[in-house]
């Protein structure tokens, strides 16, 4: 029997806030142990929480990216289990009235060779809601530390439906999920540092089967790779499962990344109940529709809709799009130096070609943002407008590319003092043709018996004695004459 | 220099302060000297602090010395029941869990005294978290009434009614969530205001039932608790349920604000659970303001039976949630028995609870769990809107609302202890307002046979306070209870 | 609801409530809770059709600030009460992953 699995993905993502979500203790990564908190972080008798407005903005924009509805008013409720990370023993959330309901993404399907877009489609989102995180455990020996700097700052928790099927979609999701949480600036969404967690409920069913199969919730996927790997694996378990007869079990399981296997951590016997109820410390939010659309009005144009623009306006192939357009302040950059020179092709072979390799090899440890190149949208402009005149050729272009990167000296100057400006003095030219021809009778031999392609080896030599500045249309038709 | 400054009411004593006639430091000595001789039979306090209070009665008087007088309550004692944060000072909220535990902050309503130049005397007993209506609920001692040591004083904030009766104290704060200022008010004799929810901050108030909760003065005259108020009242930023609106000048409104009122009496306060004694008092309170020209209408509060259930079952639930975080990981009590943490959490909570929260907290998981939550929490909560909208009847017709706080005066210690659902019912003409977030206060309206003090209960619309304060004053004046003391 | 006497599970809902509670307790708790239970079915009679619950005493709405970083505990505040600390933290017997 062939089967199908049905995936739905629970991605909680930290908001980017310069404040928890409900005290104004700042919170930042990597800081000392117990140096962000205060009453309301640590629980303290009397503490009380106060929202953070810009985690409601920022729900609200990531509901406005991915088409949710933003509902008129949304509660906070608390969620209530016991566990040392968290201080107050309720996790203060939102049940049955979250920020946004439904919604959909849009991802990209890897294509059949890297320059070729994939397949585009919707993944259905259920809800989004916001919530408080809880501090970080490390366990040394039989014991373990609590630290609860991160305890308390703001999460979105992204539900979708049970709308993937394999890995492949899963890792497209969470692809598309990231850039677009960039792209808005909502988070940095590193998985690395805990700003990006997933959980995933997985099942399996007979293709053709309507009705869901048992479902597995499977927690720990701590990077995409893990993420990836665990998907898969708990694929082929449940598969391997029913094909031998055996019964799926609801259950929590956690995947185990050095072991590659996936583990069982409760059933659904001892499934949590959780006691939520409205919190009475907090009033409701209410977001009124001229709040809701003045937001909208300030969205930025989202990478894949900015990819088609990309296509249309500027004839830009895949593999360049691809590059540009996740990144918002790429692409800005992008149309900054083309509103400049309207020289788009150039442009952005300038960028992914020089420019992004420079940049990745140019930080003191990673690559170095794009905001502190010296090179500018500017400098490329210009640049594209010395090649496009041509006032130097494409290959002294990368090497002023190079030293504007180093010095951040505009084009026309480089050239200048470098005397780096292509030659049009046709007789000098001509005299260089006259050398190459006496310096290379094989080659001019052989362009006589008829091979056109001879000549390449004589406009080379005569480019090589020019230092690269004589301009190549002008040697073809001077050879051309001379050889006649 | 005047005896028994310590029975004088905080007007009466600021008068005195800013003549010269008499300094902080004689205030709060004899004060001090008082709660030392009687304090071993009234047992209101749990921690005092002699030396601290003598040094800020110092300051205060080189204020007053230097013309910088900053409140009428500049120099005044202040007792707070132990409930309340208060930066490195003890917060025991009378519970083994908190034993050992000083607060890192300051509650709201403290720091605002404070700041007013008031001495904060002494944490006063209370039932554990608050959950109770006698102090027999503390884990650490009884307190008793001040009228009758055999007594109970009324809880939760027994011990700040008892200081304030016994005179151990000028002014004390307390909380209520279900009663618990108004009815230990009653049954010692004293003043105690329950303000409209959100008047006063909670911030620094460990929480009991979060809706329900509210912060209120304790003192022996109606114009103490309005200063009081005026000092405590006001929106909070740390506060989401605060008010935010101007507060009005209390005092100034209850020498302006004569009446005469229109009063209401609901018929179903005046049932068969209220004794014939008490019922007397309240009657000729009732007489008192239709003589001086109050018209007093009958109203009804249909769903007041209701409030009860309503009650127990939206207190405990939210009680349960705001007690999980006493669970011997962070600052409380932990068990030595504990190998691992869920043993931690079960273990330490079994030792660091008494056996009132114990049942509260079982009772309000209960409520809330996987299939009676819309049985018992929800359909709490619209009750509760029910109630509520008895009250904005009743409002539409009358200004105020005359009760008795307490169906009873002050019973035995002991006498209910065993059954905890005939102690719920005692606050029965209390919690109605808890529940609606109305104002509430009792005053003292006369003496049974037995010598034990009878409370007033006047219930108010909602931020009404300057209106609450006035119509108990108009009685109190003609009514001067508060120059009666217990003879200890 | 029925109206005969309430029954609670109250091994269940102690296990939740994270209080170990001896065999007399749970015996002398149930009785007592069920009374209160029993009492409390009252307010399952009164038809509460179109109600809409109340969850806070007034409805204000948006009560909130801006993102604006202020002051912190200092350590010593943070561990001042904790039963065990270690290396600026707070100590507990080492938890599996639940
Ligand atoms: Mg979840
Ligand atoms: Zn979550």
């Amino acid at each position: 029997m062939e089967y199908e699995a049905v995936i739905g993905l629970e991605v909680h993502v930290q908001l980017g806030t310069k404040t928890k979500l409900f005290t104004r203790v700042p919170y930042a990564y990597g800081a000392e142990p117990n140096t962000l908190t205060n009453s309301v972080v640590l629980g303290l008798p009397g503490a009380l929480p106060v929202m953070n407005l810009q985690a409601i903005r920022d729900s609200i924009r990531v509901g406005l990216i991915f088409n949710c509805q933003i509902p008129e008013i949304c509660k906070w409720d608390r969620k209530h289990y016991f566990y040392p990370d968290m201080p107050k023993n309720y996790q203060i959330s939102q049940y049955d009235k979250p920020i946004c309901q439904g919604g959909e993404v849009e991802i990209e399907l890897p294509g059949s060779a890297r320059n070729i877009m994939g397949k585009h489609r919707m993944v259905k989102l259920t809800r989004i809601h916001l919530e408080e995180d809880v501090g970080k455990l490390t366990h040394i020996g039989n014991e373990s530390l609590v630290d609860y700097n991160r305890a308390g700052t703001p999460l979105i928790e992204i539900v979708t439906e049970p709308d993937m099927h394999n890995a492949d979609e899963v890792f497209a999701f969470l692809k598309s999920l990231r850039m677009h949480l960039l792209y808005a600036g909502i988070s940095d969404c590193d998985m690395e540092k805990g700003q990006m967690r997933c959980d995933a409920n997985i099942s399996v069913r007979p293709k053709g089967e309507r009705k869901l199969g048992t479902k597995v919730e499977l927690k720990n996927l701590n990077s995409i790779s893990g993420v990836c790997n665990g998907v898969s694996f708990e694929i082929k378990r449940q598969i391997e499962s029913l094909e031998s007869g055996q019964r799926i079990l609801q259950e929590t399981r956690r995947w185990d990344a050095e072991g590659g296997i996936t583990i069982s951590m409760r059933s659904k016997e001892m499934a949590h109940d959780y006691r939520y109820f409205p919190d009475p410390d907090l009033m409701p939010v209410k977001i009124s529709k001229e709040w809701r659309e003045s937001i909208r009005a300030e969205q930025p144009e989202l990478p894949f809709i900015k990819q088609e623009r990309f296509f249309q306006q500027y004839d830009l192939p895949y593999s360049v799009t691809s590059v540009i357009c996740p990144d918002k302040e790429l692409s800005d950059y992008f149309e900054e130096a083309v509103s400049l020179y309207n020289q788009p092709k150039m442009i952005a072979n300038f960028i992914v070609n020089e420019l992004l390799r420079e940049l990745s090899v140019a930080g003191t440890n990673g690559s170095l943002p794009l905001a502190e190149s010296k090179v500018k949208p500017h400098h490329l402009a210009s640049l594209a407008k010395l090649v496009d005149q041509s006032v130097i050729s494409s290959q002294i272009a990368k090497e002023v590319f190079n030293e504007i990167f180093k010095t951040g000296q505009n084009p026309e100057k480089i050239v200048e003092d470098k005397d780096l400006k292509q030659n049009t003095d046709t007789s000098a030219i001509e005299k260089l043709c006259a050398d190459a021809i006496n310096n290379n009778p094989k080659a001019v031999a052989e362009f006589k018996s008829g091979k056109d392609n001879a000549i390449n080896a004589i406009k080379g030599q005569v480019m090589k004695a020019s230092q690269g500045k004589a301009n190549p249309k002008i040697i073809d038709e001077i050879l051309r004459k001379l050889l006649a | 220099m005047s005896n028994e400054l310590f029975f004088k009411s905080a007007a009466e004593l600021g008068e005195l302060l800013d003549k010269k006639e008499i300094s902080a430091v004689e205030l709060i000595q004899s004060v001090i000297d008082r709660t030392k001789k009687i304090e071993p039979r009234v047992q209101a306090f749990l921690a005092t602090n002699e030396e601290k209070v003598i040094a800020e009665a110092k300051a205060s008087d080189e204020r007053r010395a230097a013309g910088k007088k900053l409140s009428p309550l500049d120099g005044i004692p202040v007792a707070t029941k132990d409930i309340l944060a208060d930066k490195g000072v003890q917060l025991t909220c009378a519970s083994k869990i908190l034993k050992n535990y000083i607060s890192p902050y300051t509650s709201t309503a403290i720091e605002r005294l404070r700041d007013a130049g008031a001495i904060m005397w002494g944490r006063t007993n209370l039932d554990e978290f608050a959950m109770g209506s006698s102090v027999e609920n503390s884990a650490f001692q009884a307190t008793h009434n001040p009228w009758d040591l055999e007594r109970i004083p009324g809880g939760s904030s027994g011990g700040s009614s008892a200081a304030v009766a016994a005179g151990e104290t000028i002014i004390a704060l307390g909380s209520d969530t279900g009663g618990s200022i108004r009815q230990p008010a009653a049954l010692c004799g004293v003043v105690g205001l329950k303000p409209t929810y959100g008047l006063v901050s909670r911030y620094g108030l460990a929480a009991f039932a979060s809706s329900l909760d509210q912060i209120g003065p304790f003192a022996r005259t109606v114009k103490d608790v309005a200063s009081t108020l005026q000092i405590i009242a006001g929106h909070d930023r740390y506060d989401s349920t605060s008010f935010k609106a101007n507060i009005p000048n209390y005092t100034e409104s209850i020498e302006k604000n004569k009446g005469p009122w229109k009063l209401g009496v609901p018929k179903e306060y005046f049932g068969e659970g209220l004794n014939p004694e008490v019922r007397v008092f309240i009657e000729k309170a009732i007489d008192f303001y239709k003589q001086q020209g109050c018209e007093i209408v009958e109203v009804s509060l249909p769903n007041a039976d209701l409030a009860i259930p309503a009650y127990y079952l939206t207190a405990t639930a939210e009680a349960s949630s705001n007690l999980a975080r006493y669970d011997g990981i962070r600052y409380t009590h932990r068990s030595s028995d504990a190998t691992d943490a869920i043993d931690i959490y079960s273990k330490s909570r079994a030792e660091g609870f008494g056996d009132e929260v114990k049942r509260r907290i079982i009772l309000g998981t209960y409520v809330l769990s996987s299939g009676y939550y819309d049985a018992y929490y929800v359909r709490a909560q619209k009750v509760r809107t029910l109630i509520r909208r008895d009250f904005e009847q009743a409002f539409q017709r009358v200004d105020a609302l005359l009760t008795p706080t307490s169906p009873t005066a002050a019973f035995k210690i002991g006498e209910k202890a065993t059954d905890p659902l005939s102690m719920y019912l005692s606050d029965i003409y209390t919690i109605s307002i808890n529940l609606a977030g109305l104002p509430g206060i009792s005053i003292p309206c006369g003496f049974t046979n037995n010598n034990l003090p009878v409370g007033l209960q006047i219930i108010g619309k909602p931020y009404a306070e300057a209106q609450l304060l006035a119509i108990a004053d108009f009685f109190e004046k003609a009514h001067p209870h508060y120059t009666k003391n217990p003879s200890l | 609801m029925d109206t005969s006497k309430h029954k609670i599970d109250i091994d269940y809902v102690a296990q939740l409530a994270r209080i170990e509670l001896s065999d007399a307790e749970k015996v002398k708790f149930s009785g007592q809770l069920e009374n209160i239970i029993t009492y409390c079915e009252k307010i399952s009679q009164v038809n509460v059709d179109g109600i809409e619950p109340m969850s806070h005493s007034f409805p204000f709405y948006n009560v909130w600030e801006e993102d604006t970083p202020e002051s912190t505990f200092a350590v010593e505040d943070v561990l001042l009460n904790a039963p065990k600390a270690d290396e600026d933290q707070i100590v507990v017997p080492r938890v599996v992953e639940e």
